[in-house]
């Protein structure tokens, strides 16, 4: 049984800072409390970047704010899990409301920020579109992104939906149970992932794919292609070099109302859909950013230190552009990772940021993406790499793609094969070699070839 | 209710009383427990749930799938023959639980 996420939420407001006036009223609404950080953004990274602050000891208040009317949730089960029912929404809180509250974290939901008016002390205001005021001394945006929308004819039809919050993926399972055909638009991981879910659900997906392979921008050549062999094999219909010129309506008709009934491709086809599912990508929320004068540039510009260009804001995750923090990678290269792995990781520089302390950003990027059976987990960044090496256990279903550069093990993309993927997570941490020669032998543990280069 | 006790490295200990069916993780996770870092949120991918079972407590425990098992050889502080993912452990109505979490997760 599903339960809105809302439904279990009613005592999660008790903490908002008292910045009510009486609606109407004429008078200059009272002085709200002014905090001592306000971070617009209440999801991975905004949370991860208040419980962090805590374990360092920054002792001021805290104004966790997000534009949702759920308490902070976890994003990566709405396609899996969460889709099928096989979690329960309260599985997919972050922390208890105790916890906030223990923590002098006081949550607000629901609060759309517009517009900020900030000083050059990094201190100011925020104002949400419902009127109300934050004041702060300190600002962090972990406002991460939206997704980007497909505008051809129809794509405001009924039907047509996308998935990157909780609300998204509310509105897929209300009408899932009615429908038959699922056209999922988008070969990257949210449509692979939400097209296997589905199609364990019993509907008829097909996957459109514009480029000509899957997960283009995140994995190399081999394991697209053998994700494509799977999907296909699981029965999944997956077209490449296929894109949507427009969604048809059903019976009534667009301006009677009528919902999807079809997807027509650049051929003429019609495929029935009573769903269309759109992934084709998110766009950084950069708007406040903009709004307050700083740098933005493929997401809000940042420093090795989470901080913009003001040199008192600090931006985090999905939003945040910064300079690539993979040992080894060229002078001035910047980067933008979607992730949860880089939500906490960035969220911990900008803790340390905060407190007045320059750490530099650890650990290696690392990915996972569970479809179907088939449980990719990706250890580093593969940009630039001049070599692959295959690792094939068809028995056991295991693959993996050992990227290199120069000889030097860079990253691996690894479907159902921890061990390889743990191996170069810790090789890459530690600036060790996998050399490539060894690592061909699917039997040999990467582990015990692994060297100090 | 179901209670975890979670020993640190050091040897302090914090009891936390849990709901039937959620993960030793989610219980870990949601009250803040310091020594469980969970990245993935309980998806089998990130090894960061690490504890250390105490020897009588174990047999009150689901077996381990070959999944957890391969994950538990990438941990920041190497398995024993003790070692569990906590997300993968299921609190049961009267379960008693003593964990130790590891030095490390990352």
């Amino acid at each position: 049984m599903v339960t809105h996420l809302a439904a279990a939420e009613q005592t999660a407001t008790e903490h908002v800072p008292a910045t009510q006036t009486a609606a109407g009223a004429a008078t200059q609404p009272e002085s709200p409390t002014r905090t001592g950080l306000l971070i617009i953004g209440a999801s991975q990274s905004g949370v991860q970047l208040a419980v962090s602050l805590r374990a360092l000891g920054f002792d001021e208040h805290i104004t966790l704010l997000g534009d949702e009317d759920h308490r902070p949730y976890q994003r990566p089960a709405l396609s899996k899990e969460f889709l099928q029912g096989t979690v329960e929404s309260e599985s997919l809180i972050f922390r208890s409301n105790e916890y906030w509250a223990e923590h002098n974290v006081d949550l607000v939901k629901g609060e759309y920020i517009v517009r900020i008016d900030k000083e050059a002390d990094g201190s100011g205001v925020a104002h949400s579109s419902s009127g109300k005021q934050f004041p702060f001394k300190r600002l962090a945006l972990t406002v991460g992104a939206r997704a980007r929308k497909l505008e051809i004819e129809g794509g405001d039809l009924d039907g047509v939906l996308y998935l990157r919050n909780a609300d998204d993926a509310l509105a897929l399972k209300a009408r899932v149970g009615d429908a038959q055909d699922v056209v999922v638009i988008g070969g990257g991981f949210i449509g692979l992932e939400a097209a296997s879910s589905l199609q364990k659900m019993g509907k008829n997906v097909t996957v459109l794919e514009f480029g000509p392979r899957l997960v283009g921008r995140a994995v190399g050549e081999e394991t697209a292609d053998y994700f494509l062999q799977a999907h296909r094999s699981r029965g999944l219909d997956i077209r490449l070099n296929t894109s949507a010129t427009r969604f048809t309506a059903g019976a009534g008709g667009a301006d009677d109302g009528g919902a999807v009934a079809g997807v027509e491709l650049q051929d003429g086809t019609v495929l029935p859909a009573q769903i269309v599912l759109v992934g084709i990508g998110v766009i950084p929320n950069t708007q406040l950013a903009e709004q307050l004068g700083l740098s933005v540039d493929n997401g809000i510009v940042v420093d090795r230190f989470a901080l913009a260009s003001d040199g008192t804001t600090v931006a985090i995750g999905d939003c945040a552009n910064m300079p690539n923090p993979v040992p080894g990678s060229a002078p001035g290269e910047r980067i933008r990772l979607e992730s949860v792995n880089n939500a906490i990781e960035h969220a911990k520089v900008a803790a340390y940021s905060l407190t007045g302390r320059r750490e530099e950003y650890a650990g290696i990027p690392w990915f996972w993406s569970n479809q179907a059976d088939l449980k990719l987990q990706i250890a580093g960044l593969c940009n630039g790499y001049d070599q692959t090496v295959l690792r094939r256990d068809e028995e056991r279903g295991k693959f993996s793609v050992l990227y290199y550069r120069q000889g030097q093990i860079i990253a691996a993309d690894c479907v159902n094969a921890p061990l390889d993927f743990m191996a170069v997570k810790n090789a890459l941490a530690k600036g060790q070699n996998i050399p490539a020669e060894a690592a061909a032998d699917p039997a040999t543990p990467l582990k015990t070839i692994t060297t100090d280069s | 209710m179901p209670t975890v006790h979670f020993t640190d490295a050091e040897g302090a200990v914090r009891d936390v009383q849990g709901n039937p069916g959620d993960s030793v993780m989610e219980t870990a996770v949601r009250n803040g427990v310091p020594g469980i870092v969970a990245e993935c949120g309980g998806s089998l991918s990130c090894a960061t749930c690490h504890v250390f079972v105490r020897e009588d407590c174990l047999s009150q425990l689901p077996p381990m799938a070959d999944m957890e098992d391969e994950m538990l050889y990438g941990t920041a502080v190497d398995r024993e023959d003790n070692s569990r993912l906590s997300c993968q452990l299921r609190l049961t109505d009267e379960l008693e639980l003593f964990v130790t979490t590891p030095e490390t997760q990352v």
